[in-house]
């Protein structure tokens, strides 16, 4: 367990050093992550203001909160490219891998977070001129900035795992990020992302309830904007670890499956 | 420690490889019925090594060399028979075993591109849970080998691709692993950097007593490194002895080097003459005939400096591929 986090620690502090040589490229991937949402939140406010000041339940000033706090969300929820894992089977990146004693997972998985630090520091400017231009109204408690780190945290590791199990199919299929791309397709409606999960028809949310897509985008939002009580917010999390377990179980399975497989044909 | 370092008994790997013939046809004929084809990458090898021991592993390309190292890597498995590296079942691919092994593969480095090797170093020490005393003593000491101090404080992709193969070799190496597969360590590299990768593979088996396999294309390494070769043509071993033993067995012929005052003379008499260099001449003659023809060339000609050697191991190794098989 010391030796993990030793190692967690260091992979950390390597690939932070390494996002060093890639600032530019970094504060690119920041501008283009600030376009899609103000896109939606100039639609709604929009609208919101030609419907008397109210839709979906929304108001301007909460449409303009959800939107600003869905770039913190968006930012830090990243994980994995489509073909990760497909990449490093096709380059033969994966036998080097294999040849350590640690799961190309935990690299993985450790590697992400460095790059927020990067992505934060460029954003918290960018989100403080959105603030001052869209005037959000957005006021949250003390209990709910905490409870809404911890969902942010549980959302982060959430999607990293379920991509890692979906690619796992790049064991048995050669374009196993097609798989991915039907995931994203479908995050992007049912997760929040597009617009928020209320404004779904009722279906469309209960679907979207029990599909893992807003546990692990829409979930923190809504804690932070204040929408859940402390009961929905309890079971949020309960769904979060539900849905964390069914991806460690497939993840388990298919790597050792997948590992069998990748070893009878040859790397 | 085990009375052999590494066991393979009657190793067996077989690729089934999609066959297609040309043309759209067969395309979508393939994608009903996938024909497949056996390929018998290794075929039914044994063999024993020594802990401590250095063997060269040699053989053509697609002789079954990179496929028995990844099978002893732990990165295959076989399709039939055995193998045991320190007692390992290496497909198992157990923490402990990976701790104590480490197979380099020539060009492709475990080195990130993006920082210096120091970093990476790092890293290793993290992955293999070095303890931190042991780590600065062992890379302190690979980087005096090796003559890295100046490199190891670039990134990685602002070296040259010599001083690249050595930080990849200590970052391989930086665990201070028992057991040694090196595929091609010295591919692609120019004279001096060749010998000095040489020279640190042999100083990292005197001083910590590592088993190594190794393949490689260049003669030297093997002269220099491996008392004990093993042949591999085709996935079937042909021969397992010593250095010297395969030129004795698989060399027909030896050379006769020797100066001539009168250089006009016809030697096609005496064997096949290889080169002819201002008086200095080289002659080919069959081993059983060397003495005899050594004799006569003494006997009728003025001769200075007369030697006899064997041919040189390229020359024997690229007769050894030449023949399907031996005996």
């Amino acid at each position: 367990m010391k030796g993990m986090l030793d190692f967690y620690i260091t992979q950390f502090k390597i690939e932070l050093s390494s996002h060093f040589q890639y600032r530019f490229a970094l504060l690119i991937r920041i501008i283009v992550l600030v376009i899609e949402p103000v896109i939606y939140l100039v639609v709604w406010t929009t609208v919101a203001e030609a419907h008397g000041g109210i839709v979906g339940g929304y108001t301007r000033g909460e449409f303009a909160a959800y939107y600003i706090a869905w770039m913190l969300v968006r930012q830090m929820t990243v994980s994995l490219g489509p073909s990760d894992v497909e990449d490093l089977i096709r380059s033969g990146e994966l036998s080097a891998m294999l040849l350590r004693p640690v799961n190309p997972f935990h690299i993985f998985l450790a590697s992400g977070p460095s790059a927020k630090v990067f992505t934060f520091l460029w954003l918290m400017p960018i989100l403080a001129i959105l603030v001052i231009v869209f005037r959000p109204t957005l006021s949250p408690a003390l209990w709910e900035i905490a409870t809404f780190a911890a969902a942010l945290v549980m959302a982060y590791i959430l999607r990293f795992v379920l991509l890692w199990a979906m690619q796992m199919a790049a064991f048995w299929i050669t374009r196993a990020s097609a798989l991915t791309g039907m995931y994203f397709a479908a995050e992007f409606l049912l997760s929040g992302r597009l617009l928020p999960i209320s404004m779904l028809p009722l279906w469309a949310q209960q679907i979207g309830n029990v599909l893992p897509f807003r546990w692990s985008f829409g979930f923190p939002l809504d804690v932070l904007l204040g929408r859940l009580t402390p009961l929905e917010v309890g079971l949020g999390f309960l769904i979060q670890v539900a849905w964390l377990l069914v991806g460690a179980f497939l993840i388990k399975v298919l790597w050792r499956a997948g590992l069998r497989r990748y070893s009878a044909v040859g790397g | 420690m085990p009375e052999s370092a590494i066991r393979v008994q009657s190793l067996r790997k077989i690729y089934n490889v999609p066959v297609r013939e040309e043309g759209l046809k067969a395309a979508f004929r393939g994608l009903v019925h996938r024909q497949l084809r056996e390929v018998k990458a290794v075929d039914g090898i044994t063999f024993e090594i020594a802990p401590g021991e250095v063997v060269g592993f040699l053989g053509p390309n697609g002789a079954g060399k990179t496929t028995t190292l990844k099978v002893l890597a732990g990165l295959l498995h076989p399709t039939s028979g055995e193998a045991q590296v320190l007692d390992y079942i290496p497909w198992r691919r157990h923490k402990d075993y990976l701790r104590q092994m480490t197979l380099v593969m020539g060009q492709r480095g475990q080195l990130q591109w993006d920082i210096p090797a120091f970093e990476s170093f790092e890293l290793c020490r993290a992955i293999y849970q070095i303890p931190l005393s042991d780590y600065r003593r062992t890379r302190d000491e690979f980087v005096e080998l090796l003559e890295l101090k100046d490199l190891v404080q670039k990134p990685v992709r602002n070296l040259s691709l010599g001083e690249r193969m050595k930080c990849d070799m200590v970052a391989a190496l930086l665990h201070r692993p028992q057991i040694l597969f090196l595929d091609e360590p010295t591919i692609g590299l120019d004279v001096t950097m060749q010998k000095r990768i040489r020279t640190f593979i042999a100083e990292y088996n005197r001083r910590y007593g590592a088993t190594v396999l190794l393949t490689s294309h260049y003669m030297a390494d093997v002269v220099a490194l491996c008392k004990r070769v093993i042949v591999i043509h085709q996935g079937r071993i042909l021969y397992d002895g010593s250095l010297a033993g395969l030129v004795g067995r698989f060399s027909a012929f030896k050379t006769i080097e020797f100066t001539l005052e009168n250089a006009a003379v016809d030697l096609s008499a005496y064997g096949e003459v290889l080169s002819r260099d201002d008086g200095h001449i080289t002659l080919r003659v069959p081993k059983s005939e060397t003495s005899r023809v050594t004799a006569r060339l003494l006997t009728d000609l003025v001769i200075d400096d007369l030697t006899i050697e064997d041919p040189p191991i390229e020359d024997v190794i690229e007769r050894v591929f030449a023949q399907e098989k031996i005996e």
